[in-house]
Formats: structure tokens, sequence, C-alpha cells
């Protein structure tokens, strides 16, 4: 068989059970340079980078699905086989790296025997070696090289050990193959499943094969456990579905279990190996058996998870505050020191307004990330975090979710943005998306604002706000939660089916956190978020600022600017401090009134009148429209917005007293009131459903690689928070609410 | 003989047969839970409605539906 030349570039496949490594292995042969694609034709997500081997040289790295076979069910399975025996129009690797966890060694030799009868050469490399010495046992790499006939080089992937090694055996086997090329381990005796796989071989097509025997035999062998009557599998051509067809028939006629001969004869040579270089101390019990009577004893177990499970609510919702409001303050003053050496103007203001603000919307999200995934990091890396996936299994499961949607989604109470990037502690790509359409709708901190306003102006402002009150707030967050849960659910049940996959759950053994790996995690998912997510957030804020500033119309500012200098020349020649002070409130009373005529004039102002026609039957007025329109930067901004359009300044919060009298007061053409209490809760359920965040979209388009994902999510949000105001508007009206 | 989940924990079994859709069947037989195989129950969390096995020298979770599909005689 060819390989490729010395001169080009070659390719290496990373190949493994799911949670084995497999992509801290990839991100440290790539030092985390990804590039993510999409495997041709299909929307399953690739990862591919470079590594540098010694000597100079470079080769391409390319991540492939977590499996535990290589027997397919579906057209994405069938990808984790296309990739490794480099299927057209899948490049043919030039070797696959096989990550193993040496504690589950049976199990995963079972994905590596299936490969290395694909005849591409293979390195196995064994991770997790430290976990497996903790449970008391030791593998000896040597006979276990011997046995497979293939180099094995261990690994701690985490801690970053065995790395070198790899290197070096990758670099070995690239210039020589044949030393990790031993031909099939486990062959069946000559007999009827012999016959079946030399029928089934003729029709395994050349493009597959490449004119070499042994991966045509092990085709027809990984036919026969994959393609049945259950499964359609693109792209594997009629004759040989036709004849894997006739092959099982006849063997099940006969009597024969094809499944259990072909399993079993790869299991019979795996337990053989495995007792021949698995040494095994006489059993003790582990500390890790001793800690799960405790965190998974059935009622301390469960009350422990949920203490934990609120300290981590607690530390991002509240704890993140001071922080944040440094982080504001920050920004204010960097704003403010910008805007002194400026000076009035366009310029000042595109840079104080525009980029500072821009800059100070996507860092002021760093506390929650890096507080989010500090905690993920040290349950991944304890151990713990494979338990959530268990305690919290059956629930999630009735909604369509993994076990491990829990943390994100719970994350999702304070903030979508950290909660979508810690979807990766996900395998599935089909989870991971579930969990990203649905988590936006889970009442992240940015509604609370939006919602206490609104829930303030539904009373009179000479009113104090009851009870009924804070149950509306609870509601609204029951209502986030519910909408939430049933989204997921529909969708799993729809567009994002998942194949059913039985065995999901590995528990590995508690280890004590190492902290340089889970910093260094921690670092790298702040990079990524800064990098991508963060110059699109920055962008969008620039062009929102600049909707609400421009045009700029000197006819409409002069006025006020006549107002202003007659206040201040009358400033200049008062004596008296209440003169003084008067005069001061007077002239930022007009500096208001000119801000919100010039949003009323804005671009978002017209967009807002724009838009009217189409929010008119959710109870809804061009000015809600604005807010709407300058909330995509966040959720929180209507408020501030609200201020600087009823004229009572930007630096107004929920509580305002001004803000809420003129919302009380203001009216319809017609003289109805605008925000009546129904038309404040068709609004707040807007908020709660629709896409109103656009780092929200950024990281989504980020985590999916496209903006396919983001354009959905906000279009189905969209017209799911058109249609429920709508619902409640409308039968509010007819029931005489209004 | 009875089926895995209806084991108590602690106990210890072998295997006599796997039954299912195909699809499922081979799965759990892929994942080295094959007629013939010792194994020992070693936990039962039943809120998450999972089991905890020892099978082939490691550790193995699966949902109580699927356990119901393996075939045990107790040891």
């Amino acid at each position: 068989m060819q390989t490729a030349t010395a001169s080009s570039t070659p390719t290496i496949v990373i190949a493994g059970n799911p949670n084995t490594g497999k992509s801290t292995v990839f991100n440290q042969l790539t030092g985390g340079r990804a590039k993510i694609g999409n495997y041709p034709g299909v929307t399953v997500e690739r990862s591919t980078g470079r590594t540098m081997l010694p000597g100079g040289r470079l080769a391409t790295v390319n991540d492939s699905p977590g499996t535990y076979s290589l027997a397919s069910r579906s057209s994405e399975e069938l990808l984790a086989v296309e990739s490794i025996a480099g299927i057209d129009p899948l490049p043919r690797p030039d070797l696959v790296v096989v990550t193993v966890d040496a504690s589950q060694l049976s199990r995963n030799l079972y994905l590596v025997l299936q490969i290395i009868e694909l005849r591409v050469p293979v390195i196995v490399a064994l991770n997790m070696t430290d976990t497996l010495a903790e449970s008391g046992q030791r593998i000896d790499v040597s006979t276990l090289e011997r046995e497979l006939g293939v180099p094995v080089v261990p690994m701690m992937a985490r801690r970053g050990t065995g790395l070198g090694d790899l290197v070096r055996t990758v670099d070995r086997v690239l210039q020589e193959p044949s030393v990790a090329l031993p031909g099939w381990r486990w062959t069946p005796q000559p007999g009827p499943l012999t016959e079946d796989i030399a029928a089934i071989a003729d029709t395994v097509p050349e493009t597959w094969h490449h004119g070499c025997d042994d991966r045509r035999r092990a085709l027809a062998l990984w036919a026969l456990l994959s393609i049945d009557a259950e499964h359609y599998l693109a792209g594997v051509p009629g004759s040989l579905r036709q004849r894997t067809a006739e092959r099982r028939e006849a063997a099940g006629s006969a009597g024969r279990d094809l499944d259990r001969e072909i399993i079993e004869g790869r299991y019979a040579w795996i337990d053989s190996c495995v007792s021949r270089c698995l040494r095994e101390d006489p059993r003790r019990v582990s500390i890790t058996d001793r800690v799960d009577r405790l965190l998974l004893h059935p009622a301390l177990g469960l009350f422990l998870f949920l203490a934990m499970m609120t300290i981590i609510f607690q530390a991002l919702f509240t704890g993140a505050d001071p922080l944040i409001g440094l982080i504001e303050e920050g920004v204010a003053r960097v704003g403010h020191a910008a805007g002194t050496v400026l000076g009035p103007g366009l310029p000042g203001e595109f840079v104080v307004n525009g980029v500072i603000e821009g800059v100070g919307a996507f860092v002021v999200f760093l506390p929650q990330i890096l507080m989010l995934f500090l905690f993920i990091g040290l349950m991944e890396d304890s151990g713990y975090m494979a338990r959530v996936a268990v305690l919290m299994d059956r629930v999630m499961k009735s909604m369509g979710l993994h076990g491990r949607a829990f943390v994100p989604m719970l994350s999702g109470f304070a903030c979508a943005v950290p909660a979508i990037l810690a979807t990766r502690t996900m395998e599935r790509r089909r989870d991971r998306l579930l969990t990203m359409m649905a988590l936006p709708l889970m009442t992240c901190s940015a509604r609370l604002p939006v919602y206490g306003l609104l829930i303030a102006a539904m009373v009179p402002p000479w009113q104090e706000g009851g009870f009924s009150q804070g149950l509306l707030m609870a509601f609204m967050y029951l209502f986030g939660t519910a909408m939430a849960l049933i989204v997921a659910w529909v969708m799993s049940k729809t567009m994002l089916r998942g194949s059913y996959i039985p065995l999901v759950i590995e528990m590995p053994p508690y280890r004590v956190p190492h902290w340089p790996s889970v910093w260094r995690m921690v670092m790298r998912r702040v990079g990524d978020f800064m990098k991508t997510a963060g110059t699109i957030i920055l962008i969008g804020s620039i062009i929102i600022w600049a909707l609400l500033s421009f045009p700029r119309d000197s006819r409409l500012e002069a006025p006020f600017e006549q107002q202003a200098q007659a206040i201040e020349q009358q400033l200049e020649a008062a004596s008296g401090d209440e003169d003084r002070s008067a005069l001061e409130g007077q002239l930022q009373q007009v500096q208001r009134e000119r801000a919100s005529a010039m949003t009323r004039h804005s671009y978002a102002g017209r967009l807002g009148h724009a838009i009217e026609p189409l929010i008119e039957p959710l109870g809804f007025d061009w000015k809600i429209g604005v807010g709407i329109i300058s909330a995509f930067a966040a959720r929180e901004v209507f408020v501030s917005t609200m201020g600087v359009v009823f004229g009572v300044g930007e630096d107004v919060d929920e509580a305002s007293e001004d803000l809420r009298s003129k919302m009380w007061s203001d009216r319809w053409p017609d003289g109805r009131r605008v925000f009546t209490p129904l038309v404040c809760l068709s609004l707040m359920v807007f908020f709660a459903l629709a896409c109103q965040c656009m780092s929200t979209l950024a990281v989504v388009r980020r985590e999916t690689g496209g903006w396919g994902w983001p354009a959905f999510m906000f279009v189905y949000m969209t017209v799911l928070a058109w249609t429920a105001s709508f619902l409640v508007f409308q039968t509010g009206r007819l029931l005489g609410f209004a | 003989m009875t089926s895995l989940d209806q084991l108590q924990e602690g106990a210890t079994a072998t295997l006599v047969s796997v039954d299912g859709q195909p699809t499922l069947r081979r799965r759990l037989m892929e994942m080295g839970l094959l007629p013939g195989t010792p194994l020992q129950l070693i936990r039962r969390l039943d809120l998450g409605g999972v089991l905890e096995l020892e099978v082939r020298r490691s550790r193995l979770s699966i949902r109580h539906g699927e356990a119901t599909h393996l075939h045990v005689v107790r040891t």
C-alpha cells in the first residue's frame, strides 16, 4: 500500500472512545489552534489543526467523532469510520492515534482492534495511567505493545506528561509505517463467518479498499455489524448493502447469531490480551468507592449536590457582582478620561460611547465566565461532573437533554453567555446544540431590571408595590424555565432528534484537581471568548450606538443649544447657591430633552416607528420599539433607553420614580395609556422569550462555527416571543383588561 | 434467572442472555456485556435511574431501562 511521501504534509487522525482525553491530546498536539469546520456535505463539526514534528515538519491533525465502536447506525456515526479509513472525499490518514482510557482497557481495545483491522498505521495513546494506579492496577506496556503489534505511549494528557513521547513516536511511525501495521489481531476461524466476509468483500468498492485485502475484509466485517434494515446509511453503495442484507438473512435463518459471533470473537482476543498485560494488586476498597458512598448516597448525596449547585448559582448570580461593578466603574473612568481628552464632538462620542462602551460590553462577561469555568474545571478534573450527569440523567433525559446539560442550564439563570460556552462539557454535538438552543430562554440576570421596571410600572406611581408583584417576578422565572424545557423537549423530538445512545456514563475515579491544567483550560476558554465573540460584540455595540446617534441634525439641536447657552449665561451671573442649583437642574433638564429629541429623530427612532405596525398587535408603540432595538446590545439597556426616550436621562435604574411616572402618563395619540398592566405583561413575556442579546448570538456563532444556528435561534425565539405576546395581549383585551 | 435491574447492591451475577432491539443489543454486547460475562452491581442510583456495574475489570453505568434487557443468574 502507498503512504504519503516525506515531502507532502502527512495527515493524522485522532480517534478514541468518548471521554478518553481525545480532545486534550488534540489540543496539545495542535497547541489549541484548531479550525472548526464541517465534514463535507453534512453539519457535523470537525476540528482540524497542525502540529510541528521534530525536524520542523508539519502534519495536519484531524479530530474524529468519539465512539465505542466503528459499527455505525447513523450517517453521523458513519463519519468515524470514513475519517479513519479515509473514504472519499475525506483524506486517507497516514496515521491514526487512538486515545485509550487505561482504566477501561477492554472496552477501549475493542475500538483499537477495529482500527488496526483497517490497515492504517496505529499508535495507542494510553491515557489516564494515573487513575489506573489509583485503583490498584498497572499495565505492562511492553506486553501490550507486543500483543497489539503497534506502539503504545503511556500518557497523562491532562497533566501534559507523555506528549513528547507521543510526538516522537508519531514522527517515527510516519517515517516507518510498517512498525504500526500488524495486520488483523483477531482472525475468525475458517467457517461460515469467513465465507460471509469473503462474499461481502467482493462488493466493497475500490475507492474504499484501495486494493488492500486486509482493509477490504475489515470493511466487509464492518458492513456486517452496521448495515441492516433498521438504519439507512447514506453513502453506502447499493450492491454492498444488498449483499450484506442477504448474508445476514441467511445467517439468521441458519440460526446463527452474527452479532454475537463477531463481538464475542473480538472480546475473546481482548480478554486474553488484557489478562497478560494487566497487573492487579489484591483488591482494596479505593478512595473513590468511599467518596461515592457519600456523594452518591440517595439522601446525603442529593443534599450535597443541591448545596454545591446553590453555591455555583450564588457565585454567578451575586458573587460576580463586585467584580462586574469594578469593571463597569473602570470602563466609565476610561470613558470619562477619554472624553475629557477628546473633548465634545463626534470623534470623542465615537470613542467613548461606541468603542469603549463596546469593549466594556464584552469585558463585563469575564467575571462570570471565569467563575463558571473554574467551577466546571474543578468538577471535571475531580471526576464529579460525571456523577452530576448520573444524578440528573433521569430528569434531564425526560426533556431530551443530556445529564451534563444540567450545569449549563442552571448557569443560564445568571447569564446565557458563559452557560453556552459551558455546553462543551458534552461530547455529542446534538446534545450541545439542543442545550444551546433552549438555554437563552432561562431567565438571565439581564432580564431582572427590565422585569423590575415593568412590574413597577403596573401600579400607579403613588402606590407602593405589594406581594403580588413579588409573585409576578417568581412567575416570570417559572415561565422562562418551563419554556426552555418545553422547547428542549420539542426540539429533541423533531429537528434535533438524537440516535439513542444506550450506555452513556463512565464514572472516572476521584482525583485531587490539578490546578495548572484547570487554570490552562479556564484561560483558553476566556481567550477564545475574547477573540471571537468579543469582536462581534464590539462591532454590534458600535452599530447600535450609531443607530441611536445618527443622523445628526443641527436644526433639531439648535433650540436646545440656545436654551442651554441662555441658562449658562444666567448661571455665570447668578450668585446665590439656591439659584445656582435651580439653574443647574434646568440645564440638565434641557440636555435630557435634547438627548430625547435626538434619539426620537435617530435611525433607531425611525426604526421604532417603522416596526410599530408589527408590534402594535402586541400593545407596543414605537418608543417600546426603540427600546427593543437598543436592548439588542444587552437586555438591561432597555431601561436606560426608556430613560433617554422619556427625557429623564440615561442614568436611571428600574426603581426610578421619575421614569415610572413618565411611563404611567405616557399616552397613544388617541389618548389611551401606553403602559397598561396588560402591555407591561405582554412586554415581559416578549423579553422572556425574544433573543434580545447579540452576545448570546455571538457565542453561539463561536461554538457552532457558522451563522446558521445563531440565525435559527434568533428567528425561532423572535417568532415565539411575538406569538406569545400577541396571545397575551389579545386575550387580555378580549377579557376586557386593556 | 432474573434481569439485571432486579439485583441488590453488591450482588454478583453472570450474564446469560441479552435481548432487545438488534441495535441496542449489539451496542450492549459491544460494551463488553456478552453472555457468560461475570459482573457485579456496585451501586443502584435510583434517583438518576442508573446502575453502576463492574464488568471486565472496569466500571460502567447503564440505565434501568437497558438493564431490563440483560438477563443474569446470581452467583
